[in-house]
């Protein structure tokens, strides 16, 4: 009995509170989005909102079973949750039928559930078990090699499922890595390689010569630009010698300069494609005599990315117009506002920017909006749900929407860092990583930032299978939490 | 120790992490406060979007004739609307075949409607008028068959009809709106009717009411939904004001009836009121040529006649007033102290204004006082009477001051400029401002002799038809006159306040009664006296119009009865020569026709009158 009262106590209310807020604006939205004009139920089960009032209830269940558990089992059946789960996803191709070319949903009598959103569970658990093993570092190969296989497990089996948006939230684990000692360089690197690839394609497609037949990629001569500058600031930062810096950049900005007055002048044989060609192959030639003279073995790291960078941008080229399909091709093109393409690829973007658009500052009311009700928004209840907020509760509702979010961020970041235990922490990241990725993705293809990837919005979105594993995700950190002073009587 | 450290470290991170965090949020935020606050775009968007903003026209305000009988009334037609978003999976064939149209027709009107450049307004999301003005029969055989054509339905419009195919040019006629008329008015939007001449367009405003609305909502798929709200922002339409207009159907007919096949123009005013009881442009054409879809095909065939069916001759065509004019001198003369009505002038065929140069006179009695010389038309009594005022003027002033009293004079009778009739495109005539003799002649280097043919209406003095109407009319008032108007009364509103307005001309009321006689003398026992009518005495003064072009045109204004006068008249007939022939026994036959109801035609000369003027063709 007192055991009861002391767990009830020790669980995080806020982070409690913040999950319910959050699931019943969801019903509210579901509700309004789903609204019908000529028969309005309030409790019609057969209706979308009616059953998300059932999912909802079944998820408060879950989430008492999850708290009723006892914490330590979550650290002793990683392991095997994660192989079955593994072994689920395997299953799931061969037993899923296919909706939508995808074939990642299984049916299990009247109940259907997506097997990849246990996995990100699954594959959380597993991470915070190997990870907090004894002695554990991030920083020998052996290790980095099994966290990747980890991770990257579950993505691949989930691409082969053709559910490229779940398998991209796995990408989520690198802000885990990042807290647990992964070098910060990674992140760098993996910004400046998001980076580049953004801005290669924004650029390259754009031919912006008065005279047509001479060729310029200036996708090619911004990527390399910045790719200098880059290498200018790691020589000061890594062998700070701030003059090296200035006279690197300062050299390569003169070739520049140079074929700018020529162009000046009508001689524009000389592109700027050559001209960074040029640049970048003298930066090359100048960063390994300087490693030859001052036997610096950095100035190899610098010339790597270098290369790394003339090599992204071909396989950026590559991979853009030879692996992508055409309707991703469109997506992404349709973000960097190279195509516009109203009815295709752009309409749904479209679309829900005009619902969202059109609420102002304070929305049109509860059940008022007509873009989201009149199907002109696309998975108006699921995907696009924050549309139905953004036209209903207008500037002010979509903001108070994105700082519970925040709040709840925050607040597991605060949570997980008082964590007495490696497995706790890194789970608790796990979850806060999850649910800060199914959000900036999905508000951000919402309101047209980022390219249309289907994942839903945590709590909001209409559907059981995802309510469930993000509460038992977040539940089951909840329970550790509560948990977090018995280690200390172990 | 080196543990904790690099512990702490890690630890950090997390701030790194909040950071992200953070500013993600603090874009997406940028991105909320830009499409929802600082872009009003997408606001315009959805409404386009959702709501079916279904236009209900109004029906337009009827006309009724000053007897409140029904003049014009509307039609219900309908236009085939056509919302090109919405047409996927659409059965052309069976389409085509319901309007009774081939394919290639289909394929050019659907080319047509996107071609921007003819279409300029177009757009995928609103409706376009893929067929337009269909009759109601026409409607009713495809009206079953619409359901099945996902985008297209039928908008229900108004057009004209008329009781009688008289009084073209006074009703004028309705047409849609160009470019340049819906940026002028923001009431208007394509496709919409508007009055393009006459009364239509002078009272456009009353006419047209208020468009209402209805508002549909409709999903993505372009389905309706429902009514928006319940109807509650719906707008109904409303109609638009009838008006009264101040024409008799049975005057304006049996004038129109009397021109047929001649030019000319008959204007016909209640001198007590300015109210236009008969306004006749000949040749005129059946209003229902410009209604409905061959409006523009009508309108280019009349455009194109020689005739010029289209010009509205009564207030734009200008003339020289001849003899008419000669009322107004008169007038003048007389206030001006030049002569008085016993003053006598002679005339031995004519006026000699320098030794050798005569304008001559035709035969009458010699030495006539003002009565006679406007019973005989002489054309000497004029030339003295201007040699008198301008030469040597009783007040002592000079040439130029005395030619400007005499033009502010005639100004005031409504000539020389425009009268500010109900009407669109009236013209004002021409009478000149003495600087422009200075400029022709050299200053003080003009004279009587100089302009003298303006003594007798003609060089340079051109007026219209109403003018000269008016003229008749403000005579009848002994000195005053109401501007002249077609409208009588307006539904729930009061015309004008200038049409009630008494305009006083710069002659004393005494000056009147010489020339009234005069007239009355013209029509019992003068130049006019084929008009005479038993039992009504009828004043009036005959011209001709020199024409250089060709036969001098006959022009006669009256109005009778003498005492309390009902009906002021003016008739041009063009290319007719001497006033006598054709205009007065037109001007005559209208008279008694307004004022007995019918003309007598149990007295033969009335009877032959009236067969020679209804079955004398001067034009083919």
């Amino acid at each position: 009995m007192s055991r009861k009262v002391s767990l009830f106590r020790s669980l995080d209310w806020i982070t409690i509170l913040l999950y319910v807020t959050l699931v019943t604006i969801g019903w509210f939205a579901i509700y309004s989005s789903t609204y019908d004009f000529e028969n309005p139920t309030i409790l019609n089960f057969s209706a979308r909102h009616g059953s998300q009032l059932i999912w909802i209830g079944f998820a408060f269940l879950l989430a008492l079973i999850t708290i009723l558990i006892d914490s330590k089992m979550y650290n002793n059946l990683a392991y095997i949750i994660y192989f079955l789960i593994i072994l689920l996803l395997i299953a799931t191709i061969f037993l899923a039928p296919e909706i939508k070319g995808s074939r990642s949903w299984l049916k299990i009598g009247p109940i259907t559930m997506q097997p990849a959103e246990l996995a990100k569970y699954a594959t959380a658990l597993c991470l915070g078990k190997f990870m907090s093993s004894y002695n554990f570092t991030l920083n020998s190969i052996k290790n980095m090699f099994l966290v990747g296989f980890i991770i990257l497990t579950p993505m691949l089996i989930i691409i082969l499922q053709q559910e490229t948006g779940s398998a991209l939230v796995f990408t989520a684990f690198f802000l885990v890595l990042f807290r647990e000692g992964m070098n910060g360089i990674f992140m760098v690197l993996a910004f400046l390689g998001a980076l580049f690839f953004v801005l290669f394609l924004r650029y390259d497609y754009i031919s912006s010569s008065s005279n047509s037949y001479i060729l310029e990629s200036f996708g090619f001569v911004i990527v390399f630009i910045l790719s200098v500058i880059s290498v200018g600031i790691m020589i000061a930062y890594y062998l700070k010698d701030n003059r090296q810096m200035l006279q690197f950049i300062g050299g390569n900005a003169i070739l520049y300069l140079l074929t700018g007055i020529l162009h000046l002048f009508g001689i524009e044989a000389i592109t700027y494609t050559i001209t960074a060609s040029i640049s970048i192959s003298l930066s090359i030639l100048y960063l390994f005599i300087m490693a030859l003279l001052q036997k610096q073995k950095k100035y190899f790291l610098f010339i790597i990315f270098l290369i790394g960078s003339i090599a992204l941008c071909n396989v950026t080229d590559y991979f853009f117009n030879n692996v992508l399909q055409p309707h991703q091709q469109m997506r992404i093109k349709v973000v960097l506002g190279l195509e516009d393409d109203p009815l295709g690829a752009g309409y749904n973007v479209r679309q829900s920017k005009i619902g969202i658009g059109s609420g102002g500052l304070l929305g049109k009311g509860f059940l008022n909006g007509t873009q989201t009700k009149l199907n002109y928004v696309p998975e108006q209840d699921t995907d696009f749900i924050f549309c139905t907020i953004g036209e209903e509760q207008g500037f002010v509702g979509s903001i108070v929407v994105l700082f519970l979010y925040i709040a709840l961020i925050i607040r597991l970041v605060i949570l997980a860092e008082r964590q007495r235990s490696s497995f706790s922490r890194i789970f608790g990241y796990s979850v806060l990583s999850i649910i800060f990725f199914h959000v900036a993705i999905n508000i951000g293809m919402v309101i047209g930032l980022v390219p249309v990837i289907g994942i839903p919005l945590v709590f909001l979105s209409y559907g059981g299978s995802s309510l469930w594993s993000f509460t038992i995700l977040l539940f089951t950190f909840i329970r550790l939490d509560a948990n977090r002073m018995e280690i200390l009587h172990q | 120790m080196k543990d904790s450290i690099k512990n702490q470290e890690l630890r950090n991170r997390q701030y790194i992490i909040i950071l992200i965090v953070l500013s993600v949020a603090f874009i997406y935020i940028i991105q909320l406060f830009y499409i929802q606050i600082a872009d009003s775009s997408y606001k315009e968007n959805a409404d386009s979007n959702a709501f079916l903003k279904k236009v209900i026209y109004p029906s337009r305000g009827l006309l009724y004739d000053r007897n409140e009988q029904l003049y014009v009334s509307n039609q219900p037609v309908y236009d085939l609307m056509i919302i090109m978003r919405e047409i996927q999976g659409f059965d052309t064939l069976s389409f085509c075949k319901m309007l009774n149209i081939n394919q290639e027709e289909f394929n050019n009107r659907i080319e047509e409607i996107k071609d921007k450049r003819k279409n300029r307004g177009y757009s995928r999301f609103t409706p376009q008028i893929f067929m337009s003005q269909l009759s109601v029969a026409e409607y009713g055989k495809i009206q079953e068959q619409l359901y099945k054509f996902r985008g297209v339905y039928a908008q229900q419009r108004v057009l004209r009809k008329y009781t009688t195919p008289h009084g073209a040019h006074a009703i004028g006629s309705v047409g849609e709106v160009n470019q340049q008329q819906i940026d002028a008015d923001s009431y208007y939007s394509r496709g919409d009717y508007k009055g393009q001449s006459g009364v239509e367009k002078e009272y456009e405003t009353y006419l047209r009411g208020e468009k209402g609305v209805e508002i549909l909502l409709r999903d993505a798929h372009g389905r309706i939904q429902g009514v928006y709200k319940n109807g509650e922002r719906n707008k109904a339409p409303i109609a638009g004001k009838n008006l009264t207009m101040a024409i008799d159907m049975g005057l304006q007919e049996y004038g129109e009836q009397l021109m047929i096949k001649k030019l000319g123009s008959i204007v016909a005013i209640e001198p007590s009121t300015g109210e236009i009881l008969a306004l006749i442009s000949s040749p005129s054409y059946d209003p229902h040529l410009l209604v409905g879809r061959e409006r523009s095909k009508n309108y280019n065939a009349l455009l194109k006649d020689p005739f010029k069916p289209l010009f509205d001759r009564p207030l734009m065509a200008m003339y020289p007033p001849g003899s008419t004019f000669k009322l107004v001198n008169g007038l003048i003369y007389q206030q001006e102290g030049v002569i008085t009505e016993d003053t006598r002038f002679s005339c031995s065929m004519g006026y000699y204004y320098s030794r050798t140069r005569k304008l001559g006179c035709h035969p009458h009695p010699n030495n006539l006082d003002l009565r006679e010389s406007v019973q005989h038309s002489c054309n000497a009594y004029y030339c003295h009477g201007l040699k008198g005022l301008l030469d040597s003027p009783p007040s002592g002033i000079s040439t130029t001051e005395s030619y400007n009293h005499w033009r502010n004079h005639v100004l005031s009778m409504g000539f020389g400029k425009k009268l500010g009739v109900d009407f669109p495109n009236e013209k004002g005539g021409l009478i000149l401002e003495s600087n422009r003799y200075d400029r022709i002649y050299g200053k003080n280097k003009w004279k009587s002799s100089t302009i003298i043919s303006i003594a007798i209406g003609q060089g340079e003095v051109l007026a219209t038809p109403i003018q000269t109407a008016n003229l008749a009319a403000l005579i009848a008032n002994r000195g005053y006159f109401y501007t002249p108007h077609i409208i009588k009364k307006i539904e729930g509103d009061s015309i004008d306040k200038r049409f009630r307005e008494k305009h006083q001309t710069t002659i004393e009321q005494k000056y009147f009664d010489p020339i009234i006689d005069g007239m009355l003398m013209a029509v019992e026992q003068g130049t006019g006296r084929v008009g005479r009518i038993e039992g009504i005495e009828i004043c009036g003064k005959t011209g001709t119009a020199q024409n250089p072009h060709g036969k001098d045109h006959s022009i006669f204004m009256a109005f009778a009865p003498k005492e309390n006068p009902k009906i002021a008249i003016a008739v041009y007939v063009e290319n007719s020569g001497f006033g006598a022939t054709w205009a007065v026994p037109i001007a005559s036959l209208m008279i008694e026709k307004y004022l007995t109801g019918t003309v007598d035609t149990t007295k033969l000369n009335r009877k032959n009158l009236q067969k020679r003027m209804l079955e004398t063709f001067l034009i083919e």
